[in-house]
């Protein structure tokens, strides 16, 4: 298991400039239809998230630091994310994601998915690359994902609602736990997926998630990118 | 772990090499900055009506909420479609030409991908306030649009975009007599701010009022061309 490394600091840093900025994780559509007003429901669509598509996404980056075959999990992430919206925007963060760690941590495996994949892997599999080649391990991969399935949506609807910062912050610190809970949880799912195949990865969705991105993808005046 | 010796490849994984990956040179990268409606679309259609017969182009837009900037450019059909590219901002027009032009690399290299290889790509901001400038991993220069509608006192209160940016235009002269701004005062508040740097008076309005904006983007493209192999 990975120990303790700052890198880990530099990887989930909000300023990371790997394209999150652009991107609500669904948020935005929840804010228009009212069921995102104020701390309160911010904290549950962040739960909701962090359970279903952050588990997920933090398995498939566990998967991708533990060394398990990026283009298989790939694959695998492609069956876990039904919207087509969604896909092609986990492969263009994906894509973003490795032109700044190649600067951050040069490394062959991402030059190699880079190559196999020049329009983008998806993210969470980048992402668990690039924690790799930043000497970080499946438990820390996890952690970054977990932790970016919940502070994009928080940072976002700070802007969308004009929410009070220090109410966003104390949501994503109230969920400390349970991101600590879902990270675990996908590192050992990422272990086990070495002896039972990437079937044993999480495969949580939240249908209203993949609808609404789909709903969101089409509206002609929106803020962010999902 | 795979350690990169930082002198040798300074520029191999960060897009800012003045040259593609196969050696030859890459095409001359301007931003174009500035507050909201000071006339940065226009300078665009401008440049590319008045350049592209001679030069290849493409243009990435940075919309804060809409396409409308990329809209307007297709309408107007200063370029072929496929040369036109906008990119999503997320509320901060100001991240994704500084903190974060991952977004905004990645439409530059689709664009040479899908058109290339081009001379020129021009990079217009979503809008914003005098603070905002370009990131040198996005652009080879930097060009920050001011009106005289946005008073005089513009030049004087200088900030990061009037006093760095490599041109400054001040545009709409057109409009001068009609909003009372004094245009001598503006070009010393101007010259005080910015010492050598170039600043154009342009009226988008009058028949090549681009000309000085033309006339620069010439310059640093034989400039450009000079220099990279
Ligand atoms: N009178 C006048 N109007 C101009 C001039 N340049 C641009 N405009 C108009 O100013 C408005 C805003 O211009 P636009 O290029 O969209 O501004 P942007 O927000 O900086 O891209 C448009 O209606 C233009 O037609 C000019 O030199 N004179
Ligand atoms: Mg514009």
């Amino acid at each position: 298991m990975s120990t303790l490394s700052a890198a880990l600091l530099v990887l989930a840093d909000g300023r990371f400039p790997a394209g999150g900025h652009a991107h609500s994780g669904g948020a935005e559509a929840a804010v228009k239809a009212g069921r995102i007003t104020d701390g309160a429901s911010l904290e549950s669509f962040c739960r909701g998230r962090l359970h279903t598509a952050g588990l997920t996404a933090a398995g498939l980056a566990a998967a991708a630091a533990a060394g398990l075959d990026p283009l298989g999990l790939d694959a695998a992430a492609d069956a876990r994310t039904p919207s087509p919206a969604l896909r092609a925007a986990a492969r263009r963060l994906g894509r973003q994601l490795t032109r700044a760690a190649r600067a951050a941590w040069p490394s062959p495996d991402l030059d190699a998915l880079a190559a196999a994949r020049p329009r983008g892997a998806h993210q969470p599999v980048v992402l668990g690359l690039v924690a790799r080649a930043a000497g970080l391990g499946p438990l820390a991969a996890a952690y970054a994902a977990a932790y970016e399935a919940v502070s994009g949506p928080a940072t976002a609807v700070v802007r969308l609602l004009s929410l009070d910062p220090f109410e966003a912050t104390a949501v994503l610190a109230r969920l400390a736990p349970e991101m600590d809970d879902v990270a675990a949880r996908a590192a050992e799912a990422a272990l086990r997926a070495f002896d039972e195949g990437l079937d044993a990865l999480p495969a949580g969705s939240a249908p209203l998630l993949d609808i609404t991105a789909e709903q969101h993808a089409a509206w002609p005046v929106r803020l962010f990118a999902t | 772990m795979h350690l990169d010796h930082p002198d040798t490849y300074p520029h191999r994984h960060t897009y800012s090499a003045p040259t593609r990956p196969d050696g030859t040179r890459r095409a001359l990268r301007i931003g174009l900055g500035g507050p909201v409606g000071s006339g940065k679309t226009a300078t665009v259609a401008a440049l590319c009506r008045t350049l592209r017969d001679e030069l290849s182009i493409a243009v990435v837009t940075n919309d804060i909420y809409t396409r409308e900037d990329a809209e307007f450019l297709l309408r107007e059909a200063v370029l072929p479609p496929e040369r036109i590219t906008a990119v999503e901002t997320g509320a901060c027009p100001h991240t994704a030409i500084r903190d974060d032009i991952s977004a905004n690399l990645e439409a530059v290299e689709d664009l040479e991908e899908a058109t290339g290889p081009l001379d020129l790509v021009l990079v217009e901001s979503g809008g914003d306030n005098l603070t905002a400038t370009f990131s040198k991993g996005l652009v080879d220069a930097q060009i920050f649009v001011i009106d005289v509608a946005g008073g005089d006192d513009i030049p004087r209160k200088g900030g990061p975009g009037v006093t760095t940016a490599d041109l400054l235009v001040v545009n709409k002269t057109d409009l001068a007599p009609y909003v009372g701004v004094d245009l001598a005062g503006m070009a010393r508040d101007a010259k005080a701010q910015r010492g050598e740097l170039p600043v154009a008076f342009t009226s988008l309005a009058a028949e090549d009022g681009v000309a000085p904006v033309r006339d620069w983007v010439r310059e640093r493209l034989a400039a450009w061309t000079a220099t990279a192999p």
